[in-house]
């Protein structure tokens, strides 16, 4: 037994470095990760969240593939109007910027914690945290909007029934996400002001990004599916 | 954490206590206590197939909301619960040598999350209609329509918000099982020398997470056009003559979502109930497990092709022809490592010293239950075996047997098993073996017969069969043998009861280790192991989890954490 390991470890010089890490992280008693339970809690949930989101969109590939109805058209349901002029799109291209740019934001806040500059890291969560709140009022003004124009989750003028129901159930669920993820930053935020993180480090400033890019990655995939095709 | 002991109330110590031993007894008293009430909706339904129209508060209606409540009650409520939240709490931080779960806090709120969505599931008996009543699998349009099923004003509602408190307690308990074992074994404890149960767990739970999602959405889509009136699931209806104002909804979209996670759900049952299988046979039999790799690739194997298999269950849906074939091909390739994990069990038990006390009985139980059950899973694998067998009551008796009944065997025998170190006291061996006798011969009494009755074209799902004159006069024998059958087998749960209760309090003195066995929880300094488990320091693991019977090893179990083998001088004779 302890000759045939030996062996197999022998012929493990001549694997890539990267297997070789995989098979040690992998093999090794403790931890598997080199990293603190909670970021790997985070990287779980993260993944299993990313399941949600994956069913949430497939259902809606498959009930808009299957509706009955005409789909109504992206461009003209999202179109912003200023002055004379209808701009498709206009809106949700600000809230995407928004929401892209407190990703940078949040990265910030990650480096200055790491660094130890307290007020800094603090500043720049409250910032990504506010250009959160941004976006999740942009949001609230769009859904007055359709709403006023007489879309709602059952109906709608347009066309097939699913695209609100699809439409403001996604929406509203991202919508959530970014809600708790400002509490959640808040929160963060306000343990750093306090020096809570001085002794136990600042990991969880870089967990709480972890889950923000998360979001804001999430948006990405209900923008181009929803607004783009 | 085991500093602050003396401090504690009783409410902290015993309520809302955040050690992981207090919370898997609290997970698996509460499931005992729901599985017991779908046992006596099992009884109720027994009644009326046994002895049709003889029990007049039994009405169709009434048989399909008792037949709903009890199959979501059983395998969510019962089989996920107690495993994962039961088992996965109280042996993971033992197995591993960890002091607690990683998020201990997380954890108890798990279980309080987990018993408001049985609180709920509950209500829906209380409510005006009633429970749902559109079968466990909540298929669309019956179940979204107003009036096509009973309980489908409050009682579908509840049903789904039920099961979305379910999937966020499932998931704070699977995120903290999965991370525990990643990231906080002790020293020398590598993956590869887990025993089994913690990889049963471990891979179980992990599934859950990917599962529980899709019946997450579907849920969520399935009470918006309940509570909203989207047409999510809801294609053209005519109902009673009349066209339904909604339309352009997908009926298979839910069926792909629920089965998505409910074929990934009876391995998230099954794999703990297999890795607790391995040890009890291991243990009992007094021999390493055989095969210990091939025992954890397969459950990872499992687990990955257990996600590519879902629409056999939809072979007769009206989905694309075509896709039958894959997942024919896709099932019939799963069965491979379920088959290469019953060689082991079998060539375990070979040649072993095998005690026949309680766990292992149930251990043996196990293993019959879980190879009918399996073989019978192989024709409905086909498409064109399970065109005219699905429907009948030959896919009841598959899935009764390799889910139901052998994921039964597996738990009674595990709590049999580890009650000696969960309440430091003997059950009585006795009633243990009148338990395993009576469930075991009458569960094959009960479900064996069902594949008979399919054959012969009983059709699963029905209140009576009086309508259906194809079918010979000897099926309604048969289906009072099953009832009679069927009450003897929960009476004889009673009897599993009374021995737990009795015993915990009463029951002989049990030393840490009764069964010599070499896995951790055993380990303990004392029995039952206090909060944070290891008193001063914990335990260090120089060798995997089945060393018994080692050839000249003084006693014929050796801990994982003794270290060194000693060795043998060649030609000594060797001492067992
Ligand atoms: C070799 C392994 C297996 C094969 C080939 C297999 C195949 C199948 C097939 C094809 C069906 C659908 C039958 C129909 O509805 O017409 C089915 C139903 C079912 N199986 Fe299995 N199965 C296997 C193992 C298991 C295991 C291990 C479990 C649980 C732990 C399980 C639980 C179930 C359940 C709960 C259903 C019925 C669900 C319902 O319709 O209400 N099966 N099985
Ligand atoms: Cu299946």
């Amino acid at each position: 037994m302890a000759q045939q390991t030996r062996s197999l470890e022998d012929r493990a010089q001549t694997w890539p470095r990267w297997l070789r890490d995989l098979v040690a992280d992998w093999s090794s008693d403790q931890q598997t990760f080199k990293v603190n339970w909670g970021k790997a809690m985070m990287w779980i949930f993260i993944v299993s969240d990313m399941f949600v989101f994956g069913s949430f969109l497939s259902a809606y590939a498959a009930a808009r593939l299957s509706a009955t109805l005409p789909w109504p058209d992206p461009a003209k349901v999202f179109a912003l109007h200023i002055g004379e002029s209808e701009v498709p799109l206009l809106l949700i291209a600000i809230m995407t910027f928004v929401l892209i740019s407190s990703s940078g934001t949040m990265a910030i806040a990650v480096k200055y914690g790491y660094e130890r500059h307290r007020a800094k890291a603090a500043l720049f969560l409250t910032l990504t945290a506010l250009l959160g709140l941004t976006f999740v009022g942009m949001q609230a003004f769009e859904w007055t909007k359709l709403i006023r124009e007489g879309f709602r989750p059952w109906a709608n003028p347009m066309g097939a029934p699913q695209f609100g129901s699809s439409f403001f159930m996604i929406t509203g669920f991202h919508g959530l996400h970014v809600t708790a993820g400002v509490i959640y930053l808040a929160t963060i935020a306000s343990q750093v002001l306090r020096g809570a993180y001085e002794k136990i480090g600042y990991q969880r400033v870089e967990i709480a990004g972890l889950y923000w890019h998360f979001v804001d990655l999430v948006w990405v995939f209900i923008f181009a599916f929803f607004y783009l095709f | 954490m085991s500093h602050h002991d003396h401090h504690q109330s009783f409410w902290t110590r015993y309520i809302f206590s955040q050690d992981h031993k207090v919370i898997a007894i609290q997970y698996t008293v509460t499931a005992l206590f729901i599985g017991l009430v779908g046992l006596v909706l099992s009884w109720l339904m027994r009644l009326q197939l046994g002895f049709p129209g003889e029990f007049r508060f039994l009405n169709p209606g009434s048989y399909y909301q008792i037949l709903t409540q009890h199959g979501m009650i059983m395998i969510v409520y019962l089989l996920t619960a107690i495993l994962l939240g039961g088992f996965g709490n109280y042996l993971i931080p033992l197995m591993i040598g960890a002091r607690d779960m990683a998020f201990p806090f997380l954890n108890m709120l798990s279980y309080w999350v987990y018993l408001l969505s049985v609180i709920v599931l509950v209500a829906a008996f209380f409510v005006p209609g009633g429970p749902t009543g559109a079968g466990w699998t909540l298929y669309p349009p019956l179940s979204a329509l107003p009036n096509a099923a009973p309980g489908s004003g409050w009682g579908i509602k509840l049903m789904l918000v039920s099961l979305v408190i379910f999937i966020a307690s499932a998931t704070m308990g699977g995120l903290n099982y999965v991370t525990t074992v990643l990231q906080c074994r002790t020293k020398g404890m590598t993956l590869m020398r887990m025993p089994l149960s913690v990889w049963g767990i471990f891979i179980g739970a992990a599934m859950a997470l990917l599962a529980f999602p899709a019946l997450f959405v579907g849920g969520v889509m399935l009470l918006l056009d309940n509570l909203l009136g989207t047409s999510f699931f809801i294609p053209a209806v005519t109902l009673f003559g009349q066209q339904l104002p909604r339309e352009g909804g997908n009926p298979l979209l839910f069926q792909h979502l629920f089965w998505y996670f409910g074929h990934p759900e009876v391995y998230v049952v099954i794999l703990p109930a297999m890795g607790i299988a391995s040890e009890l046979i291991a243990t009992h039999s007094r021999k390493p497990i055989f095969g210990y790799k091939a025992m954890v690739i397969a459950m990872a194997a499992i687990a990955v092709i257990g996600f590519l298999v879902w629409a056999h269950h939809m072979f007769v849906s009206g989905m694309n022809p075509y896709f039958g074939f894959f997942f024919a091909v896709s099932t019939l390739i799963i069965a491979i490592p379920s088959a290469v994990k019953v060689y082991n069990w079998l060539l375990t038990l070979w040649r072993g010293k095998i005690q026949f006390n309680t766990p292992m009985l149930f251990g043996i139980g196990w293993i019959s239950t879980f190879i009918i059950g399996g073989l019978t899973g192989l024709p409905l694998g086909n498409v064109i075996a399970d065109v005219p067998l699905h429907d009948t009551y030959f896919v009841v008796g598959h899935f009764h047997l390799v889910m139901g009944v052998a994921a039964l065997m597996a738990i009674f025998g595990g709590i049999y098993h580890w009650f000696p170190k969960v309440t430091g006291r003997m059950f009585n061996e006795t009633l243990g073996k009148l338990h395993f006798w009576v469930t075991f011969v009458g569960a094959y009494m009960i479900f064996f017969p069902m594949f008979l009755l399919g054959i012969l074209g009983v059709p699963r799902r029905y209140f009576d069969f009086e309508a259906l004159q194809y079918l010979p006069t000897q099926t309604a024998g048969l289906n009072i043998v099953i009832t009679i059958a069927a009450l003897i087998v929960g009476a004889a749960q009673v009897v599993f009861l009374v021995n737990l209760i009795w015993s915990a309090v009463r029951g002989r003195r049990a030393e840490s280790n009764p069964w010599h066995a070499t896995t951790l929880e055993w380990q303990t300094p004392t029995t039952p192991p206090p909060h944070g488990n290891w008193g001063a320091e914990t335990p260090t693991v120089y060798r995997w989890a089945y060393d018994y019977s080692v050839p000249g090893a003084e006693r014929d179990f050796i801990p994982q954490n003794v270290p060194a083998t000693p060795t043998v001088p060649a030609g000594t004779a060797r001492t067992v």
